[in-house]
């Protein structure tokens, strides 16, 4: 069984630079499209929206084929415009999906932040005379930020999970390795313990550093630290502890 | 060839071939959702109402299954079935290789797997009940199956369809990776498709419409079932 754990770990670096690029590309891209979502200007509004419906209403595993599969469709416009490369490797085709896939739901979830914004505090800086940055900077992102956090938290632990699809696609990531040694030994219940306990410290990590991060953000909610006081000496040495 | 004659539904086309495998994406996830949906309850039930070790191993069910990926619990019951199968064949007779159908597989992971979703889904419906009804059925003088089924199930149910339409479009995603087993759902029929015409963008385009197109529907249905269980209930 350790030996396995061991076989099992080599997969564990890509499956985290997948996770982190995914996550990283992913951010930006939905940043954007929160933009576009909010802009006000409709033809970029129905580009978001229309992403958004895309991306979420079909399984990741069909977006991964339709870019590693289906574009070798197109393999001779690609080759000329000199694409074919990237294309043709499904490290990077398996990171394209995911980022596209996670900036969907991510771009939902900054945007749900932002609106969660009072309108007041928004109307009470403005009325301080607050430049439009100084704005962001100082009330709607800090407040977005703390809102948005638990679902961005449970959306980084869904691509951690999701990364494990790139073996499909030939990757040897925690689960590729996994798959390959079941079908060579046909242990799977040892295989599936290890694979499955390597991906819920995975998730237990992460967990808990969202969980830090929202307890740094939001001091405001924690009870007032009660202030130290000298215990009457009388009672004090009444307590035998 | 075009992608619209390539999916015509005669028989020269695919498209026939492509909506009976959207039936069967249908099927593997409805028959994991109900089995889900089982699950769920009964987990449900533990939470809320089982001693502290009950609770604990709930705990650990959603935990853990939330937290691995759905593609190696399909390969779990995959594999691990057919292992198990094949030991047990050797015990009674003969024995040699006994393989796991790809869609009972298929749909006991989704079933597992939807189950840990739906038992935090139908817990917290119930928290949503307000504790006045609870008393006032007992001070009827209702017995504990009356009072489930005349004001717990109907309740739960209705705060539960919202939460229940996200597990169920989670299942049907779910659906898709059954396709690593063998089982000729919806992705399963667009690659075999592709690799005997050569034309893998048409036909995972297919699919993904195929898949938008039951995403939307069922969504569609779930907030008509929302409203019409939500009839009676004040907005705030």
């Amino acid at each position: 069984m350790g030996e396995t754990f061991l076989k099992l770990l080599e997969g564990l670096p890509l499956t985290l630079k997948l996770t982190f690029s995914s996550v990283t590309l992913g951010l930006v891209v939905a940043m954007a499209l929160a933009t576009m979502r909010m802009s006000g200007m409709p033809a970029l509004d129905w580009f978001a929206r229309a992403y958004v419906f895309v991306f979420r209403g079909t399984p990741l595993l069909v977006q991964i084929f339709l870019i590693y599969y289906g574009l070798g469709q197109f393999r001779p416009a690609l080759q000329a415009l000199n694409l074919w490369g990237f294309f043709r490797e499904p490290y990077w085709c398996a990171l394209l999906a995911l980022t596209l896939n996670t900036a969907a739901y991510v771009s939902e979830i900054i945007r749900g932040g932002l609106q969660s914004v009072p309108r007041g505090q928004i109307e009470a800086a403005r009325a301080c005379g607050m430049s439009p940055f100084l704005l962001y900077r100082r009330i709607i992102i800090p407040i977005a930020v703390r809102q948005a956090l638990p679902g961005y938290g449970n959306e980084i632990i869904l691509m951690v999970k999701a990364t494990s699809l790139a073996s499909i696609i030939t990757m040897m990531e925690v689960t590729g390795i996994a798959h390959k040694l079941i079908s060579q030994t046909f242990r799977a219940i040892e295989i599936f313990i290890c694979a499955g306990a390597i991906y819920l410290i995975l998730n237990f990590v992460v967990t808990r550093a969202i969980q830090a991060l929202e307890h740094r953000l939001s001091p405001h909610l924690r009870d007032a630290p009660v202030p130290v006081q000298r215990l009457d000496p009388a009672i004090s040495s009444g307590v035998d502890r | 060839m075009s992608t619209l004659s390539l999916m015509s539904l005669g028989s020269d086309g695919w498209g026939l071939a492509m909506l009976v495998a959207a039936g069967v994406t249908l099927s593997v996830a409805s028959c994991g959702f109900l089995l889900g949906s089982v699950i769920g309850g009964l987990v449900a039930w533990v939470k809320l109402s089982g001693g502290a070790v009950a609770r604990a191993a709930a705990d650990a069910y959603t935990t853990i299954l939330r937290g691995i990926p759905d593609l190696l619990i399909i390969y779990l019951f995959y594999f691990g079935g057919s292992a198990l199968l094949s030991s047990i064949a050797g015990l009674l007779g003969p024995g040699g290789f006994v393989g796991v159908s790809g869609f009972a597989a298929g749909a006991t992971a989704i079933g597992i797997i939807s189950g840990a979703y739906q038992s935090e889904v139908f817990r917290g419906a119930y928290t949503a009940l307000n504790r006045g009804e609870i008393e006032a059925a007992k001070s009827v003088g209702m017995h504990r199956a009356l009072m489930f089924r005349r004001i717990i199930a109907p309740q739960v149910l209705r705060y539960a369809i919202p939460g229940l339409g996200n597990v169920w479009q989670l299942a049907l995603k779910e659906s898709a990776l059954v396709s690593v087993t063998g089982l000729v759902e919806l992705l399963r029929q667009s690659a075999i498709g592709a690799g005997s015409t050569r034309e893998p963008f048409s036909f995972y385009l297919a699919a993904a419409v195929l898949y938008l197109a039951i995403t939307t529907v069922s969504s569609w249905g779930f907030r008509r079932a929302e409203s019409y269980a939500m009839r009676g209930v004040r907005r705030t």
